[in-house]
């Protein structure tokens, strides 16, 4: 063949390729995918990215959705925080998509929100976060404070028998907020304030040796305590580091986190951590059926068998069967039918319970304690007997005391009861 | 008594059924041994708190089996076999073994195998764990190491009841290592402030007094404090007054190790800073050039340590040894190359190299996210490095802070060695100050240029290898340690080694000394702005370059 031929070959293959895709794209849907795939949060988010992927791929062998084939559209927002609007902005006005799978960090979904609230798009953010939020236009799959630092604090507190509280976080908007509460909670029980000792480091924070020499001499004073971790992302790795270094042991100092799971201790040494805590609604360990065979399609989609599963995953696999469900009883995937469709709807999750959309926007999780094991996984030593509603509002807050969201019957996000006024979306 | 008791009749039993295996005989079961089954079988379907019953009535049975047993429990290698809800002992084994090897509690003899699916662990909580280490203290209280014992004593402290109180006691008898000794002394003390007579609680404190712990101090505090009704807790005076002595003296020697502490801390952190930044003393300083890369070639260095250890698994303590080379040749190498074929192209236009350099580093960053996946990468600690020097009570380095300081001090060393007694030495330094006139003396200055950056990124290589054992190894390693290396270097006076060394070690103690007052956050603040204060009254750093050449930049 001649390079001519060659070149009208590829070309001809190129036209080709894009008619069909053309072709294809108009009996598709197309689902949005904004995780970042770079920077720092690219360590949490890719596996995010690879779990829609899987559930998309799973639900196309299935046949697709309401007779048509699902298209992932994949953007990376490179961990920075502005790019997410714009992102989003892409996804909802250029392609067009249904819904939207994304966000970690908190920062992540407050810079996206007026997007999704100005284009009408719908979001499925599966992350645990710091609550005080609702909006029409996302669905809360992760946990809300009262699904799992409140239970964390109260399985301390009376398992346990902690006293005294060191809350140790990383200085965003997450810890700070969920410290808040926290220690709002603590006072509402009768801890005093000497007790309690709150400190923030900044994000990748590495030189711990003075702050957990701090958090032993605080745990010293012949009182029970323990540290209450929301420390985020990279600086978690160090932090166990010079915990275990230091020799604190769980069973003198139990440490229980809220940001680490078996992704993050899958690059530790986890042997000296034995015993410390972390407060998930979902563990890979947790023995059910649903779960073998979620593990078994992980492992079999990413090709590793070494990969681990974790909470957020968890919260995308419900995410996307809610989504399903309700663009099917929906009949269509017109936004504002689907979110009107979500509330009351209900699917498996992965550890035998039922996950439901409540009206706030929040879904019903179980809660679960694990104590970390040696081989890296977690060791369920309590949980909930039964699923817990999310609350968007938390009640130790003074100011939210009479604040209720609901989208069913008041449609508004942050209504007053004692005003009867609506303030943030929806407000006149 | 009744551990005591417990014990030597334990010991007997066991060693009765050690003779009855060794003539032959087959070993029957008697009337213990099936309660000991059916107390040890109940754990398979036992919550947390009845599983903690049960470990306390293995312990009163008192069956030889009850040591291994609950060893193995601690261990998390006891399970229960689903089919029959029998529980047996797993042997240690490969990870990745597909079969787990049962052991029968009651005769301690093989029992066939199991697949990981036939078999459950029998989970422990913190609590259980707490008290099979004080239940297993008691046997190690006998074991022939001194160490155990010291670990066994201390165990038995957490928990003074009367019966482990008695154990101490008849240790203490027979006891001749004099650090056990000491222990067991203190936990006796510790035990006797709660007796009745004024005199036994007044030679306790005596005892104390001597200690630094800090659960002793708690214990002396107690006594001095006043109770609700405004009585004191302690009824004799003297005793108050002893204590109160003893707490003052406590306090001060503690208050003192703190503040060393406090130094040392400043000075590992320092150490980590000043790793970082003579490599970059060397590019910055002695040639000149802003290489944005810096912070990657210590990635690199890093990445190499992880591989290292990936290609000599079963040799991890000789790895980060093997390591140090290895990183130094790669970012060496690295460096040479970038120095090849961009900087040299772009010597003496400082901001196009800024530009350059930062390009490379993208470029080097993503490469390695494709290479090694964007998640962290486990880089293990060897035995020898993890773990503390307890030096005393109060006073406590972490071993791989302490090796890195001492790590740093030789490095440095090294490198003044190279720069001040070898001939490539030499050469680099006449470059540096007078380049044509170097090159009038028959220098070839493009090579030297070329070894000079290498050898400043092959040291960064090593510094990386180091920063793998305190920090995470991913992609955006360099990137959190470059500003850092740049103020150290500034702060030094741009050129001097010795002016990164102080430096390093002056702004790693002055975070220290702050942190406890201001807090993470704020101390970094307040070194930053010190920083720009002092630069604005010594522009050329602590210790600025003189002579010729450094006066006509």
């Amino acid at each position: 063949m001649t390079r001519r031929s060659t070149w009208m070959g590829i070309s001809l293959l190129a036209i080709a390729l894009v008619f069909s895709a053309r072709v294809h794209a108009q009996d598709t849907i197309k689902v949005g995918v904004l995780h970042s795939l770079s920077g720092t949060m690219a360590i949490s988010e890719t596996t995010l990215k690879d779990t829609i992927l899987m559930m998309i791929d799973e639900q196309n062998k299935k046949g697709g959705l309401l007779g048509k084939k699902l298209e992932p559209v994949v953007v990376d927002p490179a961990s920075n925080w502005p790019l997410f609007a714009e992102k989003a902005q892409e996804l909802l006005e250029k392609d067009k998509v249904a819904v939207v799978f994304g966000c970690w960090t908190s920062v992540s979904r407050k810079s996206v929100l007026p997007v999704f609230e100005k284009d009408n798009g719908l979001l499925f953010y599966p992350v645990q976060y710091e609550g005080e939020e609702s909006s029409k236009n996302v669905i809360y799959t992760g946990a809300a404070p009262n699904q799992q630092a409140i239970p964390a604090v109260d399985y301390l507190m009376k398992e346990v028998g902690v006293k005294r509280w060191v809350l140790e976080g990383t200085d965003y908007v997450y810890p700070r907020t969920t410290n808040k509460i926290l220690e709002a909670y603590l006072r509402s029980k009768g801890v005093s304030s000497e007790d309690i000792s709150i400190n923030y480091t900044p994000f990748g924070y590495s030189d711990w040796q003075a702050r957990v020499a701090a958090i032993k001499k605080f745990g010293s004073a012949g009182k029970k305590t323990a540290v209450v971790s929301t420390i985020n992302g990279d600086a978690n790795v160090p932090f166990y580091k010079e915990l275990a270094n230091e020799k604190i042991s769980a069973e003198d100092i139990p440490v229980v986190a809220f940001s680490v799971g078996e992704e993050e201790l899958s690059g530790l040494d986890t042997k000296p951590l034995v015993g410390h805590l972390a407060a998930w609604n979902y563990f890979e360990s947790i023995n059910t059926p649903g779960n073998k065979a979620f593990i078994q399609q992980w492992h079999a989609f990413i090709k590793n068998q070494k990969r681990t599963t974790n909470d957020p995953m968890e919260a995308h696999y419900i995410g996307f069967n809610l989504w399903v469900k309700a663009v099917q009883k929906a009949g269509s995937t017109d936004v504002d039918k689907v979110i009107a469709a979500l509330p009351g709807l209900e699917t498996p999750n992965l550890t035998g319970g039922i996950a439901k959309v409540l009206p706030n926007h929040h879904i019903t999780k179980p809660v679960y304690i694990g104590e970390v094991r040696a081989d890296g996984q977690f060791d369920v030593v309590w949980k909930t007997s039964s699923t817990v509603p999310g609350q968007a509002w938390s009640p130790y807050l003074p100011s939210d005391k009479d604040i209720v969201a609901d989208w069913v019957s008041l449609n508004c996000g942050n209504y007053n009861k004692a005003t009867k006024k609506c303030s943030g979306q929806n407000y006149k | 008594m009744r551990w005591g008791c417990f014990w030597l009749g334990g010991q007997w039993l066991l060693g009765l059924l050690l003779a009855l295996q060794s003539i032959g005989f087959v070993y029957a079961q008697s009337p213990t041994d099936v309660g000991f089954a059916a107390t040890v079988g109940a754990l398979c379907a036992a919550t947390f708190d009845e599983k903690n019953k049960i470990v306390e009535q293995i312990v009163q049975r008192g069956h030889p089996s009850a040591q291994p047993t609950l060893t193995a429990l601690l261990e998390d290698r006891l399970y229960c076999r689903n089919q029959d809800q029998r529980v047996f002992l797993i042997k240690p084994a490969a990870e990745d073994a597909p079969t787990l090897n049962l052991i029968d509690p009651l005769t301690l003899k093989d029992a066939g195998s199991a697949s990981s699916d036939d078999v459950t662990r029998i989970v422990t909580n913190n609590h259980l764990r707490r008290l099979l280490e004080t239940v297993l203290a008691r046997f190690g209280l006998s074991s022939p190491k001194s160490s155990v014992r010291l670990q066994a004593v201390k165990e038995l402290e957490r928990d003074l009841n009367e019966g482990n109180v008695q154990l101490l006691r008849e240790r203490s008898a027979v006891e001749t290592n004099s650090k056990v000794k000491k222990e067991i002394a203190i936990g006796l003390a510790l035990a006797s402030m709660d007796s009745s007579d004024a005199r036994e609680r007044l030679a306790a404190i005596s005892v104390l007094e001597g200690s630094l712990r800090q659960d002793v101090l708690n214990r002396l505090q107690a006594v001095v404090e006043k109770s609700a009704n405004g009585t004191f807790v302690e009824s004799d005076e003297h005793v108050r007054k002893a204590a109160a002595k003893a707490i003052e003296s406590i306090e001060s020697r503690r208050s003192f190790y703190s503040g060393i502490q406090t130094v040392l801390f400043g000075l590992s952190l320092g150490s980590v800073l000043v790793l970082i930044a003579i490599g970059l003393a060397i590019t910055f300083g002695v040639m000149g050039v802003i290489n944005m890369a810096h912070g990657e070639l210590m990635m690199l260095g890093a990445y190499s340590t992880y591989v290292v250890q990936l290609l000599m698994p079963s040799y991890i303590g000789s790895s980060i040894l093997v390591a140090v080379p290895v990183a130094f040749l790669v970012s060496g190498l690295m460096g040479i190359l970038i120095e090849r074929t961009i900087i040299r192209f772009l010597y003496g236009r400082p901001l196009e190299t800024l530009l350059a350099t930062f390009g490379v580093s993208l470029i080097l960053q993503q490469l390695v996210r494709s290479v090694f996946t964007a998640l962290n990468r486990e880089v293990k600690t060897p035995d020898w490095m993890s773990g503390t020097l307890q030096l005393n009570e109060a006073l406590a380095i972490t071993y791989n802070r302490l090796y890195i300081l001492i790590f740093t001090l030789i490095m440095f060393a090294a490198l003044l060695l190279v720069l001040k007694k070898t001939r490539i030495g030499l050469e680099i330094r006449a470059v540096a100050q007078n380049r044509a006139m170097a090159k009038a003396m028959g220098i070839r200055s493009e090579w030297v240029d070329a070894i000079t950056f290498g050898l400043g990124s092959g040291i960064a290589g090593i510094a990386g290898v180091a920063l793998s054992q305190v920090t995470n190894v991913n992609a955006n390693l360099g990137q959190s340690y470059i500003i850092d290396a740049f103020l150290v270097v500034v702060f030094g006076g741009v050129g001097s080694l010795w002016g990164a060394m102080v430096a390093g070690l002056l702004m790693g103690v002055v975070d220290q000394l702050l942190q406890p007052y201001a807090g993470a956050v704020l101390a970094k603040i307040f070194v930053l702005i010190a920083l720009i204060l002092f630069i604005q009254a010594r522009p050329r750093g602590l210790f600025p370059a003189t002579g010729r050449a450094a006066e006509s930049q």
